[in-house]
């Protein structure tokens, strides 16, 4: 166990241990994954005593900055997040459950590995499939022949911070990268993500929005709490002064291994006014093509059909909610 | 084997154990308090639940260090705390958990009350939705949460009117 207080430090350490060790943020998802075996880290350090990587404040240019190891609870519960990204404090807020919320944090979600059933078990439960090739294995149990991993992208607050075009702050041994979270990931299960494990996730920055804007985070899963998404839809609308939409965003997330930001959601809705028939009819087009585009797999709890048909539902839910800034 | 500095139900304690030890296994065998429960072991059932800095967090996924300066209060220490803010006898959740007939095996009990403790600090007079929200992350397997969420609303009534009376 290693904690340093400053991320330089936190960097700096990470490259000397190199593949031997990881970052542990709030540790909700690093030590189930180490008592499953499934990582197997020497060194652990600690992200816990960096106060600079703590904290949500607004920018002079009404940008949010919200460190990445501020826990979930402070995201849910935040007026300055409530207020200009609705979406992603319900994304937050239905996480896990609160003793969940209260340990992880915002940066940990972001950077939070890929799930998958034949994956997230025991090692003796692995060791009796023979593995996968996620770890130890040689095979993929869900695609067959497969050559590359599937395992579902599964944080709720990815879609959420897609729509809210995020930027990421990363530090690692080569320098500073601001990284748009769109370009975070890649559809690869095994390591999802276009930076490599030795990059630390320093900060999350929420540019400022022009004129009013409403949002909305949904999520199907099976109990209220605890478990993670079979389907998790974010949608973001902007709107003009006379109350029609200039701008949209939807994405989505637990259907494979990147979350998916939908494209042309804007020259679908842009023109069209809540309440109007122009609305109803762009809505009903848009999840019709989202119905088509977003397929979830077969290996995370929740029958797959099932959560394909409420993809365009949960989609309608969320652009209505959106629609009521 | 590392060595900790840890406050628990507010004794300063300085105890060693090996590194891949989590809180929970600390406090069960290094420190006796087998209050906190190891249920699932990996984050899914808060039968762990212990508050830190008066919020509940899991005690299976949180390592030692992570918690030294801070502080940790056990089910253990529930009433001794209750009694060091004036009260008397064991604090009104544990007395009316057990009034409400709020368990069966018991397993969840801790946590759950250490749930309700913190909720109970932040916001004195809870609607039941609220309660239900506190207590998600603490899955009983016996009660169907009827009487754990009456319990937790004469709960609040008690603490309401214990306060009334001091105020007298
Ligand atoms: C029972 C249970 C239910 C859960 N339900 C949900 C759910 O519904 N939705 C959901 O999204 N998640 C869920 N989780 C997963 C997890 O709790 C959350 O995703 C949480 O936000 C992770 O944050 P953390 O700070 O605890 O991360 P950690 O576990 O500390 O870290 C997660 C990963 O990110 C890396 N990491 C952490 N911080 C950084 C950083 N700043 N820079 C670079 N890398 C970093 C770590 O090395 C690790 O690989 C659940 C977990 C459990 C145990
Ligand atoms: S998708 Fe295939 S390779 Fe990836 S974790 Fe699941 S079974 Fe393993
Ligand atoms: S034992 Fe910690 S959550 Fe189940
Ligand atoms: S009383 Fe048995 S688990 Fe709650």
């Amino acid at each position: 166990m290693e904690y340093p207080t400053t991320v330089e430090d936190a960097v700096a350490l990470l490259a000397k241990h190199g593949d031997r060790a990881m970052f542990l943020a709030g540790g909700t998802d690093l030590l189930p994954n180490m008592k499953h075996g499934l990582f197997e880290p020497e060194v652990v350090i600690g992200l816990g005593a960096i106060e600079d990587m703590k904290g949500i404040r607004k920018d002079k240019d009404g940008s949010l900055h919200i460190g990445a190891m501020t826990s979930l609870t402070e995201v849910a519960r935040s007026q300055l997040i409530t207020e200009a990204a609705p979406a992603l404090a319900q994304a937050a807020s239905v996480v896990a459950g609160p003793q969940i919320r209260n340990m992880g944090t915002l940066g940990g979600n972001v950077m939070l590995d890929t799930r998958c059933q034949w994956y997230n078990q025991s090692h003796f439960w692995r060791k009796s499939l023979g593995y996968c090739l996620k770890k130890d294995g040689t095979v993929c149990h869900v695609i067959e022949g497969g050559k590359k991993c599937v395992a579902a992208a599964s944080n709720d607050t990815a879609p959420a911070l897609m729509t809210l075009a995020a930027e990421l702050h990363f530090l690692s041994p080569s320098g500073e990268v601001a990284l748009p979270i769109e370009e975070l990931w890649k559809a690869d299960g095994t390591w999802n993500k276009n930076v490599g494990p030795d990059a630390l996730l320093v900060s999350v920055h929420l540019p400022a929005l022009s004129g009013p804007h409403g949002g909305a985070y949904l999520k199907l899963r099976e109990r209220n709490a605890i478990d993670f998404p079979q389907l998790g839809i974010a949608a973001r609308l902007g709107f003009a002064e006379d109350g029609s939409i200039f701008e949209a965003a939807v994405a989505a997330t637990a259907l494979g291994p990147r979350p998916i930001l939908l494209q042309s959601t804007t020259k679908l809705l842009a023109g069209t006014t809540p309440g109007e028939s122009n609305f109803e009819e762009a809505l009903l087009e848009l999840c019709a093509k989202a119905h088509k585009q977003l397929s979830p797999l077969a290996n995370i709890p929740g029958d797959e059909t099932y959560r394909k048909r409420m993809v365009p539902i949960f989609l309608k839910r969320a652009l209505v909610l959106a629609a009521q800034p | 084997m590392r060595a900790y500095r840890l406050e628990v139900n507010g004794d300063k304690i300085e105890i060693a154990a090996p590194e891949h030890w989590t809180l929970l296994e600390v406090l069960r065998y290094k420190l006796g308090l087998t209050g906190t429960k190891q249920g699932c072991d990996k984050g899914d059932c808060g039968a762990c639940t212990v508050l830190v800095d008066g919020e509940p967090e899991l005690a299976c996924l949180l390592l030692p260090g992570a918690v030294e300066g801070k502080k940790i209060l056990t089910i253990e220490g529930l009433a001794p705390a209750h009694r060091c803010r004036g009260g008397e006898g064991a604090d009104p959740i544990q007395e009316s958990f057990d009034e409400a007939g709020a368990l069966q095996c018991g397993f969840c009990q801790p946590g759950v009350m250490l749930s309700a403790r913190a909720l109970l600090n932040r916001e004195p007079h809870p609607s039941c939705e609220q309660i239900a929200d506190s207590l998600s992350g603490n899955l009983c397997r016996c009660t169907g949460y009827k009487q754990i969420y009456d319990a937790v609303e004469a709960a609040a009534d008690k603490e309401a009117e214990l306060k009334t009376q001091g105020a007298d």
